[in-house]
């Protein structure tokens, strides 16, 4: 089911069966184009099939875009250790859904993605990690992959080409650190989703230890179509160093909100005014995320101009991110959005290292604080000090996805937090447990 | 402890879903597959997990005091999860985590007095371009106005 | 030196093997990095990230307890990018940590304290509220503190990967993280107290120490625990004769940290309402207090006059005195009462394997065998509960160099968690269980065996024959109970042997041949119980017992005198492994004496003739008279192991298999002694058992 109308200004490479009636079944998949790539596969060498990855310019889409190709390269190739493929169905990044529409909608796609990683690395064994509130998803997948099964696609004689490949799903059950790649081993493990030390990366000693693939949902989804067309002209879909198109989703004061499938390199001025239809009633963009809550905020003059791939939001000093796209009106109140942004990753730091553990928590009350307008000027430069010295200093990412937005915003919305504070006149503390005292 | 026939079908063939020796990576479906039919994680079924896949209690109490959806008391039959998050909140999430609070007559984490209802302020939930979206156990609603919230309980109720 | 890798820290040239990490090639180089979570020895964590650093082409501080070392690396440890970073992490520790540094146990010996005095804790600028949680008592000996808790995870793998128990866990998420007990609400485990001592904060604090006194209060005394023969060092922690701690966090002696629940908590058994403070004289069939003279005096007239009829004698001498007072003891008898009536408690069968090997070198294993050897095969003991620093010694042994480990047991024991092949079977039939491991122990390079007390006579010839059939290097460690079993052995406690295993002219009597003799005159019992197994057939004899508590043994003396505990005294003792250590006097109980005390004063009495019997001059009689013990004082006199070498002839004696035999102490029990630690008996797990892993 499509939760929004598509745009015709999409370019409908991923999601081109969508909306076909019966779009999850294999037949409908197999009528349209399904498992061939698989099966050009088969006819190719490893070499080959990593080679086409890499000319695609694939960037992986869960976040962090590490370059597919070279990822699956370093898979060893001698090794006495079963291989396995980990599919990253957690999707928690604030202001992403992508995945969810892949895979509800084309489930076969993300299995043809995962056969032809298997076949690239030899691998026999993969496991799809849908985060636990996606329940009705492990049920789209099962029934595909059971799907697969019949049709032999899947199982111990693929296709009767003496190939083996067993798939499974696994639920988590509601942790969004367990998106980050080794917390997510370790709870497929059967443990906390606490990250590994890295190296070794995944690629060498993933799941069990043994060498592991590990990628986001729609960047398997991808694959099908780069074997299908060729990694040069699908490269050819997007810009110079990162191919193809992305699943984008526009959220917040956007007057069309919804998962479109834009090029790389797709102008945020038309995303924004033509695929999303404008702001919310014509109002001025205040700020603007391009992927997930963890990329540095820009104001809206400085996204304006901007292009939605890797190097321009680079350029920009935030990211492309999981293509998360989070739009924010001129009355927007950028203290709340701080905090709620901080509560989130508050929320959710596994606990492991000192910084991000009580630096996330020491911020969320310091911002509740702020957001209540009781607080000095030197909290405010509190709040940008602390969330710097979280900065690059965490053991994972998290540290750094809960910093680098706060950082931003302090930055660049500063005057909100002293007119927030200038309503409210405080007296100096009082005692610990009532550190401000409200004076009327 | 004994599951439903069904439940025990899903839990052997999860089980087997991994290599051998592997079975620990069945705790998490385990306990979540498991929490559906037993309506939370009592003490016993930490026991009966721990049996199961042959590891010590207390690795049980650590995964399920981690995950932020398994939980140690019965929630309602009707968990209403509401998303305040960015992109939620963006779309006026908390004021309609505020109207559900008015019209459950419920807090953050509580439960009704009938256990028909229980309501949770949560975090993304992969809605956001439909925003504010909720989810009543696994159910999604999206584009979810205060009037529509209540359509929603209210045939909740009916249900009854 | 080809294979070293060259890197720069702090402008110092520093050479390391490949793989090393930064933080260990900085301290071989003398420059601390500090850290929390980094333990040598154990699992990597990465978690506190106080052990960052700069290094030169790196974007970000790198955490150097994860970091191996590359040629032409260069660190710095203390630049100002580091201190700020080290500074503000210190900061968001203190944020939720109760600042009760006055009133906690770890106040002046707290890693967190140093650290922030080191470097500095600026203004405070928290001014919110601070998460608590109220702390928690999980058994007898741990509390829990969560709010003082850093998580740095010591507790945890020092439990599971240290001790093989794991007993410990971690709940939560986020800042709401605390470690958990194994059991709910309670811990079941070894209770040896090692995640109290390696916690850097005062989160895990004793039910022994806790509140008692503050670390500078403290005379801090090494010595070595009294309850097992492993021969752990502990550090006592005494304040006005009292013990009130015991550890080994300096980790010096064999045993590095490493101590059990005997070590570290049991010596609670020194100030015993119970404890024997005064010599006791049954006056009209009751014992009553009398003064020492008199006491003294009483023993020497009876001694004096049963000598001088040519009475007999029984003698028994102790497992846990020290050799001083063993060699002292036999001497006595020997030469003051011309008597070789002289027997101890045997728990292994020691002398045969001394004669099995006889003339070899290098055939019997150290503490430190146990952690280098590549194979090691445990035959008939439960290793973890009986020898508990030996089996954390295989257990770090495989964890660091994988050695492989084969167990032939009755039942399921610790080790199995991670030996490469169990085989199960009766007591007794254990050799033909080791000669199934044959294929296997054959491809090994070399091989340590331990063997318990069901191994004894022919068959400790078998498996030494055996084994050499399997043509490798192999060393033996022959198990047995006591602190100092080994060297009442050693020392000749025994009718057919003297001092260093030389055969006696007429032996004497046997323990339970004493025990039977109808026409004994004398049993004299220093620091043993040996009527808690026998009964004493004659009823007549006179029975003089050297005791700290009033025993099944000491309840039917004749003349009870107060002794004073291995805590209380100088002297050295032997360990299972051959190893002889010093005993340094922590406390003092008033009243009682030290056994080579009581029997000088005593040989006094009587006048006999038997040489200075102060501690030392008895040490330099053991040096020069005791085959083995030739060993260099410096080393023992510095509170190190010295290894002794009694393998140099063979002992044309029957061991009298028979004789042998283990008590089976548990984790929790130690003869007799163990009874009188309040700390032993109020745990859960106490007694304990045997073959449960
Ligand atoms: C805190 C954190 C959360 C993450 N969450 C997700 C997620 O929900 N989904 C995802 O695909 N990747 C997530 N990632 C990125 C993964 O670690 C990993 O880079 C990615 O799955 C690799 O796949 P790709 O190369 O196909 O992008 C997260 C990373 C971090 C640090
Ligand atoms: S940054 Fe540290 S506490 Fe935060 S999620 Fe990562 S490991 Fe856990
Ligand atoms: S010691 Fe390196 S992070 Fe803790």
């Amino acid at each position: 089911m499509l939760y929004n109308e598509p745009s015709p200004l999409e370019t409908r490479v991923l999601t081109r069966r969508f909306g076909l009636p019966n779009s999850a079944h294999i037949d409908t998949y197999l009528a349209h184009g399904g498992y061939r790539s698989f099966e050009k596969c088969l006819e190719m060498t490893q070499e080959q099939i990593i080679e086409e990855v890499k000319a695609s310019n694939l960037r992986g889409r869960g976040g962090a875009g590490f370059p597919t190709g070279l990822k699956w390269s370093f898979v060893p190739r001698q090794s006495p250790k079963p291989k396995y493929i980990v599919v990253n169905a957690d999707e928690s990044e604030p202001g992403t859904c992508k995945d969810r529409v892949l895979m509800e909608n084309d489930p076969h796609l993300l299995i043809e993605g995962v056969l032809i990683a298997a076949q690239a690395v030899g691998a026999k064994r993969g496991y799809i990690y849908i985060r636990g509130e996606y329940r009705y998803l492990i049920d789209i997948m099962d029934r595909a992959i059971e799907e697969a099964y019949s049709r032999n696609y899947l199982g111990k004689n693929i296709l009767g080409r003496g190939i083996e490949f067993d798939l499974y799903t696994h639920t988590g059950a509601g942790a969004y650190e367990c998106g980050e790649e080794s917390a997510l081993l370790e709870s497929l493990e059967g443990k906390r989703g606490q990250p590994r030390i890295r190296p070794p990366f995944p690629a060498v000693a993933g799941l069990y230890q043994c060498p592991t693939v590990l990628n986001n949902v729609e960047t398997f989804c991808a694959v099908p179509s780069i074997i299908e067309m060729g990694g040069k002209a699908w490269a050819e879909l997007g810009v110079p160093k990162a191919g193809g198109t992305k699943l984008t989703c526009l959220t917040g004061h956007i007057n069309k909100p919804g998962v479109y499938e834009l090029r790389l390199g797709f102008p945020v001025e038309k995303m924004i005014n033509e695929v999303g239809g404008g702001i919310r009633g014509g109002k001025k963009m205040k700020a603007f995320i391009p992927g997930g809550s963890s990329c540095p905020v820009l104001t809206g003059e400085e996204a304006w101009p901007l292009t939605m791939d890797y190097d321009s939001m680079a350029k920009a000093g935030t990211m492309l991110g999981s293509g998360g796209v989070i739009i924010m009106d001129e009355d927007t109140d950028m203290v709340k959005a701080a905090l709620r942004i901080m509560h989130f990753y508050q929320h959710e730091s596994c606990g492991w290292c000192i910084p991000c553990r009580e630096g996330t928590t020491w911020l969320k009350k310091l911002l509740t604080r702020l957001d209540q307008g009781l607080g000095t000027s030197r909290d405010i430069d509190l709040v940008g000090d602390l969330a710097q010295n979280m900065l690059g200093r965490t053991f994972c990412p998290l540290g750094d996805a809960a910093a680098l937005p706060t950082i931003s915003i302090v930055q660049k919305f500063r005057h909100e937090f002293e007119a927030k504070i200038a309503k409210v006149q405080v007296a100096m503390p009082a005692s610990a447990n009532h550190p401000f005292v409200v004076v009327q | 402890m004994t599951f439903s026939p069904e439940l025990e079908k899903k839990l052997a063939k999860l089980i087997a879903s991994y290599p051998p020796g592997k079975e620990k990576s069945a705790l998490v479906p385990m306990l979540m597959f498991t929490q559906d039919e037993v309506g939370c994680i009592t003490p016993e079924l930490v026991q009966e997990v721990a049996k199961r896949l042959n590891i010590p209690p207390v690795q049980v109490d650590e995964v399920v005091s981690y995950y932020s959806m398994l939980h140690r008391k019965p929630m309602g039959k009707y968990h209403i999860q509401i998303c305040t998050n960015i992109s939620c909140l963006l779309w006026d999430a908390d004021k309609l985590f505020e109207h559900a609070c008015q019209k459950l007559g419920l807090g953050h984490k509580q439960v009704s007095a009938d256990g028909q209802f229980s309501l949770e302020e949560v975090e993304c939930i992969g809605a956001c371009s439909w925003a504010p979206a909720i989810q009543v156990n696994y159910d999604f609603h999206h584009h979810v106005t205060p009037e529509k919230f209540d359509q929603i309980i209210d045939s909740l109720k009916k249900v009854q | 030196m080809a294979d070293l890798v060259t890197l720069t820290i702090n402008g110092k040239t520093v050479q390391a093997p490949p793989g090393t990490l930064v933080i260990d090639a900085a301290k071989r180089a003398g420059i601390e990095i500090p850290a929390f979570c980094y333990y040598e020895g154990f699992s990597l964590q990465a978690a506190c990230r106080m052990c960052l650093v700069e290094v030169e082409k790196m974007p970000k501080l790198q955490a150097s307890c994860t970091l191996p070392v590359a040629e032409g690396m260069v660190v710095k440890t203390e630049s100002d990018p580091v201190v700020k970073a080290r500074k503000s992490t210190l900061e968001f520790l203190l944020t939720n940590h109760p600042l009760d540094c006055p009133v906690c146990d770890k106040g002046g010996e707290c890693e967190l304290q140093d650290m922030v005095f080191r470097y500095g804790a600026a203004e405070s600028r928290f001014t919110e509220i601070k998460h608590h949680v109220d702390e928690k008592q999980w058994s007898p000996i741990v509390f829990y503190d969560a709010p003082r808790c850093i998580l740095c995870y010591r507790c945890i793998r020092v439990c599971s990967e240290g001790m093989g128990v794991g007993a410990l866990g971690i709940v939560n998420r986020g800042v709401y993280s605390e470690i958990a007990p194994s059991h709910g609400d309670h811990l079941e485990c070894d209770e040896c107290g090692a995640c109290i001592d390696i916690c850097p904060v005062g989160a895990l604090t004793s039910g022994t120490y806790r509140y008692q006194t503050r670390p500078w209060e403290m005379k801090h005394v090494g010595t070595i625990c009294t309850f097992c023969s492993n021969g752990c060092k502990t550090t006592l922690g005494v304040r006005n004769e009292k013990i009130v701690r015991g550890n080994n966090r300096d980790k010096s002696g064999i045993n590095g940290e490493f101590l059990c629940i005997k070590g570290r908590f049991a010596f609670d058994f020194q100030d015993h309402p119970e404890r024997l403070t005064s010599p006791l004289m049954r006056i009209d069939g009751k014992l009553q207090e009398v003064s020492w003279a008199k006491a003294l005096e009483a023993v020497a007239k009876k001694f004096a006059e049963v000598k001088a009829r040519n009475g007999k004698f029984g003698i028994v001498g102790s497992t846990k005195t020290t050799n001083e007072e063993n060699f002292f003891l036999q001497k006595f008898a020997r030469q003051g009462l011309g008597t070789n009536n002289i027997d101890h408690h045997r728990s292994g069968d020691v002398v045969t394997l001394m004669d099995a090997l006889a003339g070899r070198t290098n055939a019997l294993a150290t503490v430190e065998d146990c952690y280098q050897m590549k194979a090691a095969l445990v035959v008939g003991a439960d290793l973890a509960q009986e020898h508990p620093l030996l089996a954390y010694q295989l257990r770090a042994n495989f964890r660091h160099h994988n050695a492989r480990v084969y167990t032939v047991t009755r039942g399921p024991v610790r080790e199995d968690q991670y030996s490469v092949s169990r085989v199960r079977t009766e007591p007794g039939k254990e050799l033909e269980g080791v000669e199934s491991l044959r294929p296997m122990l054959s491809q090994e390079p070399e091989l340590l065996i331990l063997f318990g007390s069901s191994i004894k006579g022919e068959d400790v010839r078998r498996l030494v024959a055996f084994a050499d059939s399997l043509n490798i290097p192999v060393k033996y460690i022959c198990l047995v109970d006591y602190s100092n079993s080994r060297g009442a052995v050693d020392m000749g406690l025994l009718p057919d042997l003297g001092p260093g295993y030389q055969p006696v002219d007429n032996p004497g009597l046997t323990l339970p041949e004493m025990m039977a003799a109808t026409d004994l005159d004398v049993l004299w019992v220093v620091g043993a119980n040996p009527l808690a197994r026998y009964s004493l057939a004659a009823a007549n004899a006179f029975v003089v017992v050297q005791e700290m508590f009033l025993t099944e043994t000491a309840q039917r003396a004749d003349v009870v005198l107060p002794a004073a505990s291995a805590y209380e005294k100088n002297g050295t003792v032997t360990n299972v492994t051959g190893q002889c250590q010093k005993l340094t006097a922590a406390a003092k109980t008033m009243g009682t004496k030290p056994d080579l005390e009581i029997m000088g004063l005593l040989a006094k009495e009587m006048k006999l003739n038997l040489g200075i019997w102060t501690v030392q001059s008895v040490f330099e009689q053991i040096r020069t008279q005791v085959r083995g013990y030739n060993i260099p004082l410096p080393v023992v006199a510095t509170g190190q192991a010295a290894q002794t070498s009694p393998l140099n002839g063979r002992i044309p004696v029957i061991s009298r298999p028979d004789l042998i035999q283990s008590a089976s102490n548990t984790l929790f029990t130690s003869g007799s002694l163990g009874r009188y630690s309040k700390k032993l008996t109020s745990v859960l797990e106490y007694p304990g058992e045997l073959y449960r892993p």
